[in-house]
Parts: C-alpha cells; structure tokens; sequence
C-alpha cells in the first residue's frame, strides 16, 4: 500500500501543475467558445508562465519572494500529502496555512489594491473554511458507518471504503461544490483576484508581483486545483476498480460546470459571498452531518 | 513511621512553595527603592523558577499521590493553626472588600463576600468540614500548571520591573506610583496559584480561590480611575459569585455526602454529584469568563499589561480550567458536561468573531483569550479521554503563547505609543525584533504547524467521536473567524512598508528576558510536543481516568509530518532570505493607477495636491460591530446555563 | 525558450482621448475580433503587461502618470501609441494643455493612426509591436547573460 501511496504522490508532483495547467487551457478556450469566440491555444497558460520566468522581476522588498516561493512549496506539499493518503485534516490545516501566505505576498508591498485584495482573500477563507473543516468530518463519518464504528480521517482509508463516500455525503459534497467555486476564484466569487480584465481592484492580491514571483503563484494555483479535483474525486473512490474512472470523470464534469458558473454569473459583493457560503455550509453540510449522527 | 516522613519532606518542600511567593510580596510591599524592587524580583523569581523546576524533576513521572497531613510535629497541631490561619485571612479579605464596596457604594460585592465567607466560616467552625486526612497532593498535572505559573509567571513579574518604570514614566502624573504594591499583588498571586493546584482539599483550594479573584481585582482598580474602578468591580462580582458556587458545592459535599477531597468528590457514584460538580461549574466557568460572564475579561483590560498577562490571560483563567479538566471524568456524559461543552463551544464562536471587530491590541487578545478558554471548556465538557488530552495542551501552549503576546503589545506600546494594530503596520521594518516575537506568538496561536492548531485539531476529532456535531459546527465556524482576525494581524506586522518615523527601541532587558524567555519556550514546546504526550500528558489521562492504555488521536504518522513541515518552513524562509540577499531584484514603487508620490504614503489628487494614502484592515464593524451580538450571547448563554443547572439538580432531587 | 510574443499582456492607458479609441481597443476582445486568440489579455496592470497601449495624447497632468506605469511595467516592454491623438496630439494638438503625442513622456515603438484607430489597424500594431518585443527579449537575454558572465 505504501508503495502505491507514494507512487501516487510522486505522481501528483510531476503531473499536478501540468495536468491542471492544461484545464486552465481547456477552461479559457471552452469560455471563448461559451462566447462565440475563437480563444487562445490549451497551452496558453504555459506559454503564459513561461513568459513570466523569463521576464524581468520587479519587487517591492526582498520578501515577496520568500513568500510566493513559500506559498508555492506549501500547496505542493498539500497535495503532495493528500495524494499521499495521510490524514485529511491535517492536508486542509495545511491548505489554510498556505493560504495564509497569498495573502501576506498581497500586504507585504503597502499597496492599496494588493491590500484590499488581500483583506477579501481573507473574506473568502473566512467563507469557506468551516466547510472545509465540515467536510473532512463528513468523511470520517462515512468511514465510521463503513466501518462498524471505526472512523478513519486518513485518506487511503476514505477512497478505500466498501462505497463511494458521497453515497453518504450528498448535502456535504453539495457544500464542498459551492465553495469549490470560491477556491477556484470563479466568478461569482472571482473577489479577490480575478483572470478577467477590467476589475475594480485591478489584478487583486497579485497587482503588486511580477515577472517570477507571479509565475511561481500562477503554479502554485495550477497545483491547488488539482489537488482541489482530487478532494472532489475522493467523494467517489472505493475498492472497486470502477470507481477510479468515476471519480475521474466527476471530476472533469465538476470542472466544465464550474467553467459554466463562471461564465454565466456575475461577480457578488463579499457580504453576500459569506452570508451564502455559511448558510449553504450550515444547511447541506451541518444537516448532513446530524443525519449520519442520528439517523445512521 | 517511615511513610510519615516521607510524606513530610515532599510536604515540606511544597509548603515551601507556597509560602516563598507569599513572603516575597511582604518584601516586595516593603520596597520603595527602584534598584533594590528590581534585584529583589530578580532573585525571587529565579528561586521560583528554580525550585519549582527542581520540584518537577523530583516528581517527575510519579503516580498520583495523596500527603497525609494528620501528624503534629512535637505536639503542635500544625494542620489545625493552618486553618484557623486561613479563616482569619479570609475575614481580612471579607474586611477589604467590603471596606472597598462601601467606599465605592458598589455594595453587592460586599454581600456576596459576606455570605460565602460567614458560610464557609460556619463550616469549619462547626467541625463539619474536618473529617478530612489529605491537604495536598500532587500529581503530573499538578507539576504542569506548576510549571506553567512558576515559569510564565517569574518571567512576567522580571517583565513588570521593566514595564512599570516605562508605565509610570508615561503615565507621570495622573497614575500614583503604586509600584510595590503591584510587584506584592504578582507575588500573592504567585503563592495563591501555587495553592490552588497543590490542593487536595476543596476549603484549602477554595481559599486559594478567593486570594485570585481578590488580586484581580486589587490589580484591575490599580489606576483608580472611574473606568478602573467600574471594571474592577464587575471583575470582583462575577468572580464572587462563582466563589459562592464553590462555597455551596463545598457545603453540600460535606453535609450531605460527607466528601471533603476534590478526588473523592470526582470517585463518588452518587448520582447526586451532579449537584456540587455544577456549581463547581459556574466557580469555574465565572473565573474562565466563559458566557454569560465574559465582560470582566474585557473591563480587566485597563490594569497594566504584565496583569493582564499573567492574571488574565496567561495563569489565573487557567485556574477555572484546572477545576474543569480535574471534575471532567465525573462530568462524562451528563447533563453537566453537556451543559459547561456546550457554553464553551458557544463562547469560543461568539468570542472569536467579537475579536475581528477591534483595532486594540489588547482588546483582540482578550477576546482571543475568551474563546480559546471557551474551547478548553468545551473539551473538559465532553469529558472523555480524547478531549482532556487536548485540554491539557491547549492549555498549555494558550498560557505561553498569550503571556507573549500580552508582553510584546505592552511593549510596542510603549515604544511607538500605541497598541492599536493599524499602527503596527510595517512593524517589521520599524522594529524587526519585537515583530518577530509577535509573530511567532500569533503562529502559536493559530498557524500549522505550531502547537494550538495540533490541539484544536485532535480537538476536533474528539468532537467527532464524542459525536457532538454542535460542538464540531461551532468549532469549524470559529476556526475560520480565528483564522481571520489573527490574519489580518499578523499581515499588519509583516508589511514591508518604508517607516516615517523611527524611535529608539525602549524595550528594556527586564523585557527583553522575558519575551526572549517566552519565545523560546514557545518554539521548545513545539519541537518537543510529541515527547511531552508522551511522558507528560498521556500519564495525566491515564491516572484521570483509571486506564493505561490512553493513546492520543494524532498517529505518529501525523507527528512525523508536523515535525517535517516545520523543518520544511524554517529552511524555506532562511534559504529564501539568503538566496534574495544573493540575486539582485530590481527595486520598483507599488501600483497605484500611475500617481504615487515617490514613497507609496501619499498620491497626487485631482487638485494636482499630495494627499496622504491610508488604508486600513477589515473589521467588520457595520455587520458585527454592534453591542446587540454580545448582549443577545449573554442572554442565551445565561438561559443555557440556568437551563442547564435547573435540569440537573431537578433531574436528581 | 519562452516566446514573449505568444503570450503578450496589455495595458490600456487612456491619456486625454475623446474615448474613441477606447471603444475600438475594447472592440478588439469582442467575439468578432478575439484578440485573446494570440493570447492577449487586457491585465489592466502595469507590473503584469507587456505591452502599453496608449490613447489620446499628453498633457501637463498625465505625463507623470504615464510615465510611472512605463516605470512600472518589468522589462522587455514595447509602447504601442492608439490613434492620431496619441501619435501626436490630434486635433487636439494646439489645445493649451496639450503637450503632443505619448512620445513627449516616453518612447513610443509602433505608431497606429486613425480617428478612431479601427479595430483591424489596432490588431495590426500590436502585432508589429510583437515583432519589436521579441527583438527587445533577444535583448534583455544577452544583456542579462553579459551580466551574468
């Protein structure tokens, strides 16, 4: 088992960035076509990186680069423990500590817009974290009913159960969708920061990197979203061999519905960004849970 | 024979500290030069430390074990003069607060006093309270809040020398320099503490009790402005009140049950327990300011900031704590635990997201305090072996990391003349030390991988398992508040802003040994946190509820990684820092739509005129910032816990 | 080796135009023109862009500005000037705050002239301005290299 978890991780680390820079490709050339439009080439995004290496960094002061560089070491290492199969809730603690560090590359220049968009990064981990919390308890509740009574946080224990968890889960995977939306920064919660042009806040947390330090967040972006489908993929994993292309192909159907979310809605205040994501949070994954306690 | 002095030595040695902080404050209350207070708090906290460490080492690892007291020592019935000692301090005390309360017009205080003290006096007096052989006891829990107050506490009575002459040197003229009085206060305290842990008695403990609330609020009203005086009385009433619950829960054990000994208390099958354990709730959850009590907390805000730490933050709260986590085995699944998890759980969200609206250093530590007290209460609600493992740790990495935090705000404000958080901004350029100590404490506070998030974490597996799923909701929507109002701190501290101003550091070394003191043990506690488990707290849980095989809900497995992602963490920002020394950026000003002035401070209006730029955190003030939120927490809390307690003593009347 | 030119990010600055150029640079993402399809982006960001669109000409009160987000904007850069305006002040030219085209406040790469610039001629010099840019990352390559050397 431990040869598979760690072949699986290493795995994560070659093809993580590659495999969700790609979706980022298919993401904008499918909203081009959403719009009547041609779009750019799938490989957009790594001609786009590639560029931002090869350009002159400017900074501001010498720590916005140990702080996009750790932002960046951080998620990797996220995923590379989620792929791993380790314990779920110590990859989403970890997932928030990373987090933390975009917003400290945002306050770290004295920047107005980098500051304001740091302070709505901020609104943003403030709505999703408890469902994310919400969702780690959720699996290991579903392990326990698997189980008989012993209840797992480890990952390789949730995608191995004798169902897929979401059987148990629907109301927290529905939770953990709204939020995806959040995390993935598509509008209608694209708010702090955003790949459309045009916005009130200029580019957001980013406004204030450049040429290597914004490239290595952009990676640091393509990582998390891969990780980000890998959670929604473990809501269909067990130890049946069909649950793999299942959860692959759930994955990819969350994604093209998420290219449609972001393409057919428009950007919320933050104010009512929390208010959504906390009652929807308190609806599907709280009421969820008091099923699996009380009534399974 | 041989037992006897056995006994007696450990008896002795703990005696000793007891009564070594009590005969410091004498000396403490006698010195008026400034040179010959601060070699005197230097050489008393070091003997503290010391013997205390020394104690710790002695004792380390043993089982639990009880002192038999009943012996005279050459036919002096020493056990008895104690007591009647003890009276008598307690009706000096009485004497004070009902002095104070009639010179304040404030006279419920001296009401309440007044009650409980002529009810435990009717008590011991009546011979009803003196069936007892066992006065102190120590065990491995005992050393650690032992530890905690010796060490946190010495350090923060060396920081108080250094603070007060800063505090009078700013304060001049409106302030009376009560500096003895406040050094004797710390050391009471110190003593009080010191009791509070070692005994076994609940009279002996319930007067130990009394000294603290007393204290806090000698030490709240020390200003003696209006403010002060107000606070200090809320302080005061709230506090005597749950000493009247401990007087009550001490009265009924010992009329009805014939229980005299907080263990045997904890033992008893009687289903009727429940009765004192629920006032033994209230004495704590008044003293943790848990709702519908937190307000003094906040109104103990205007005493100086070493108070603030070791009281109010740092030691004494722990003390409510202390009661919880030793009546938790007996509050495992009854109407009581459900009762003190729930008011904790609650506590711990509303606090959190009250900390998010304030500017004030201070007040946001405060509330931080509250609500990760709320969580400590919330585990001893639960009450099983999971959640006290947790306790303990929060417990103990909460005490350290607030203690350092209180002192670098106290500090900071002091040097810059300000504790509001919008004035930290950029404190890391202005003040790279003081920020660095800061931000280690907020990470300790709440950052992976340092020790309240290991804590919070197995917390809330605890939860899960306990299948308390209100206690799980309100903990996940309190993560994420926590998670924003420390944020937004630490990412003041950590902007690079150019100062404008730059002042001298006035940090002095009385507080400069203390936060280096602090800091280290913060990033010791961390490393050495899955050794601790092992040899410290898993023994504690073991020997609290009668098992041996306690195993703590991290896996090695979870350890191994936290410890990986320090290293992880550490190399990345030593080696970035380097390799940024090493490359050269090119240096540019930050974007602002083209019309910054030159030093990102101010921009060119639409008059052609320079205007100052400013921009500030989030705090939520026109969704959160209303007085409503607290007033309509209280009142629920309020309604939980007269619920709560009316449930449970009807349920076995 | 990364190819600046397939991934050119723009600012779009409006000097003192008549907001005629405006329209047709944004004209320009609409569905019937697609710029994004040579990977184009409108970042709106000086630190983010490289190239910088100019409209409408200069004046006492927007030459410093322009001139700080050409500061602001990481090297290699081109300057592409919309519209007569711009080029070199337009009809607007002997205005008394008008100071000429982009020229007068930073050096301009590729001319676009027009009243307004129409779409197709806008697409057309970004494009040149392309070519120059990759002449520019030639470069800043080996200026980089010597230095490294």
């Amino acid at each position: 088992m431990l040869v598979y978890r760690i072949i699986s991780a290493v795995i994560y680390l070659i093809l993580g960035g590659i495999v969700a820079g790609l979706l980022a490709g298919i993401d904008r050339k499918l909203s081009a076509r959403l719009q009547g439009r041609r779009g750019p080439s799938v490989l957009q995004p790594f001609y786009d990186v590639a560029k931002l290496f090869s350009k002159e960094t400017l900074a501001l002061n010498h720590g916005q680069f140990v702080i996009a560089f750790s932002f960046l070491l951080l998620i990797v290492f996220t995923g590379v423990l989620f792929f791993a199969g380790v314990d779920i809730l110590l990859v989403f603690l970890a997932l928030s500590t990373a987090a933390m560090f975009l917003v400290f590359a945002a306050t770290s220049s004295n920047s107005a817009m980098s500051t304001m968009g740091a302070q709505r990064e901020m609104m943003q981990m403030l709505a999703y974290e408890p469902m994310v919390l919400i969702t780690a308890v959720g699996f290991y509740m579903s392990t326990q009913i698997m189980n008989g009574g012993e209840g797992s946080f480890k990952i390789i224990d949730i995608a191995t159960g004798d169902l897929p968890s979401i059987v148990y889960l629907p109301g927290i995977f529905l939770g953990f969708l709204f939020i995806l939306t959040i995390k993935f920064r598509k509008s209608p919660f694209d708010i702090s920061t955003s790949h459309h042009a045009h916005q009130e806040l200029v580019k957001g947390v980013t406004t204030d990197l450049s040429g290597r330090n914004l490239g290595m967040i952009e990676i640091a972006h393509w990582y998390e979203n891969t990780f980000l489908l890998g959670v929604v993929a473990l809501f269909f994993l067990s130890n049946d061999w069909w649950s793999i292309p299942l959860a692959v192909g759930a994955a990819a159907l969350v994604y093209f519905i998420e290219t449609i979310i972001d393409n057919v809605s428009a950007r919320v205040k933050w104010e009512l960004m929390v208010k959504l994501a906390w009652g929807v949070t308190i609806v599907c994954g709280g009421l969820n849970l008091l099923v699996l306690e009380y009534i399974f | 024979m041989y037992s006897l002095k056995k006994g007696m030595a450990m008896e002795l040695y703990i005696a000793l500290l007891i009564i070594f902080p009590f005969l410091a404050a004498i000396v403490q209350a006698f010195v008026k030069n400034n040179t010959v207070r601060k070699i005197s708090v230097y050489i008393s906290s070091a003997a503290i430390i010391t013997a205390t460490i020394i104690f710790a080492v002695l004792n380390f690892g043993k089982e639990q074990s009880f002192i038999p007291t009943d012996f005279m020592l050459g036919g002096f019935d020493i056990i008895g003069t104690v007591n009647y000692g003890m009276l008598i301090v307690e009706f000096i005390l009485m004497g004070i607060i009902t002095y104070l309360s009639f010179k304040y017009k404030k006279y419920y205080a001296a009401l309440l006093s007044i009650v409980q003290t002529c009810f435990v006096a009717w008590l011991e007096l009546s011979g009803n309270a003196h069936a007892v052989n066992e006065y102190l006891f120590c065990d491995n829990l005992t050393l650690i809040l032992c530890l905690m107050i010796a060490v946190v506490g010495g350090l923060i009575c060396v920081y108080a020398v250094g603070y007060l002459k800063d505090y009078h040197h700013h304060h001049g003229a409106e302030v009376k320099d009560r500096r003895s009085f406040f050094c004797a206060m710390l050391f009471v305290f110190l003593g009080a503490m010191f009791g509070i842990v070692f005994s076994a008695n609940l009279i002996w403990m319930y007067f130990f009790w009394e000294i603290t609330s007393v204290v806090s609020f000698l030490l709240i009203g020390y200003t003696k402005t209006k403010e002060a005086v107000d606070n200090s009385f809320r302080a005061l009433w709230m506090n005597l009140l749950g000493g009247v619950g401990f007087a009550i829960a001490i009265g009924y054990a010992a009329l009805k049950l014939h229980i005299f000994n907080l263990a045997d208390l904890v033992a008893s099958k009687d289903p009727v327990i429940v009765i004192p354990l629920i006032c033994l709730a209230l004495a704590a959850l008044t003293k943790s300011a848990q709702l519908p009590f937190s307000r003094w907390l906040m109104g103990a805000m205007v005493a100086p900031t070493p108070s603030s730490a070791l009281l109010h933050s740092a030691t004494m709260v722990k003390a409510g704590i202390y009661l919880l986590i030793r009546i938790a085995p007996a509050m495992t699944g009854n109407l009581v635990g459900l009762t003190v998890a729930l008011i904790g759980g609650f506590t711990f969200f509303v606090a959190s997201i009250r900390a998010i609206i304030h500017t004030d250093g201070k007040k946001v530590l405060a509330y931080s305090t509250i609500s990760n007290l709320g969580l400590i209460v919330a585990c001893c609600g639960v009450g099983i072996d999971e959640t006290i493992w947790a306790a303990i740790f929060l417990m103990m990495f909460h005490c350290v990391s607030k203690s350092l935090l209180f002192q670098t705000v106290g500090s900071v404000e002091h040097t810059t003349g300000s504790r509001n958080i919008e004035d930290m901004h950029g404190l890391i350029k202005r003040y790279p030390a003081l920020a660095i100590a800061m931000t280690i404490g907020i990470a300790g506070m709440y950052l992976a991988p340092f020790g309240m998030l290991i804590s919070k974490w197995s917390a809330l597996q605890a939860f899960v398992d306990a299948g308390n799923i209100i206690l799980v909701l309100l903990l996940a929507f309190g993560s994420a508040t926590t998670l924003f109002y420390w944020t937004k701190w630490i990412s003041k501290l950590l902007a690079y802003a150019r100062p404008t101003i730059r002042r001298k550091d006035t940090t002095s070394l009385d507080q400069w040994i203390s936060i280096g003191g602090h800091t280290v043990m913060m990033v010791a506690l961390c490393l050495v946190f899955p050794f601790l488990s092992n040899s410290l707290v898993n023994p504690i849980v073991n020997s609290l509820y009668g098992i041996d095989n306690f195993k703590p809900v991290l896996s090695d497995e979870n350890l191994f990684i936290l410890v990986l992602m320090i290293i992880i963490l550490a190399l990345v920002i030593v080696a970035g820092f380097v390799i940024t020394r090493l490359v050269k950026t090119k240096q540019t000003s930050v974007y602002m739509s083209g019309i910054d002035t030159g030093d990102e401070r101010h921009y060119v209006g639409a008059f052609d005129e320079e205007r100052t730029m400013y921009h500030a955190n989030w705090y939520l003030s026109d969704m959160i910032g209303t007085d409503r939120l607290m007033n309509v927490a209280t009142a629920i809390a309020a309604a939980g816990l007269i619920i709560g307690a009316v449930l449970t003593i009807g349920g076995v009347l | 080796m990364a190819k600046i030119t397939k991934s050119p990010w723009l600012l779009h600055y409006d000097g003192s135009s008549c907001n005629g150029c405006d329209i047709e640079v944004l004209a320009c993402l609409t569905p019937v023109y697609d710029v994004e399809r040579f990977g184009i982006i409108n970042t709106g960001n000086p630190k983010h862009a490289d190239i910088f669109l100019v409209t409408g000409g200069i004046n006492e009160k927007n030459k410093a500005v322009v001139k700080q987000l050409y500061d602001q904007m990481p090297e290699p850069k081109v300057v592409v000037a919309v519209g007569i305006c711009a080029c070199n002040g337009g009809v607007f030219k002997d205005a008394y705050n008008i100071i000429g085209g982009v020229d007068k406040a930073i050096p301009v790469d590729v001319y676009v002239p027009g009243c307004a610039a129409r779409p197709e001629a806008i697409i057309d010099g970004v494009v040149k301005a392309l070519g120059v840019l990759d002449e520019k990352q030639k470069a800043f390559k080996e200026a980089k290299k010597k230095k490294g050397v």
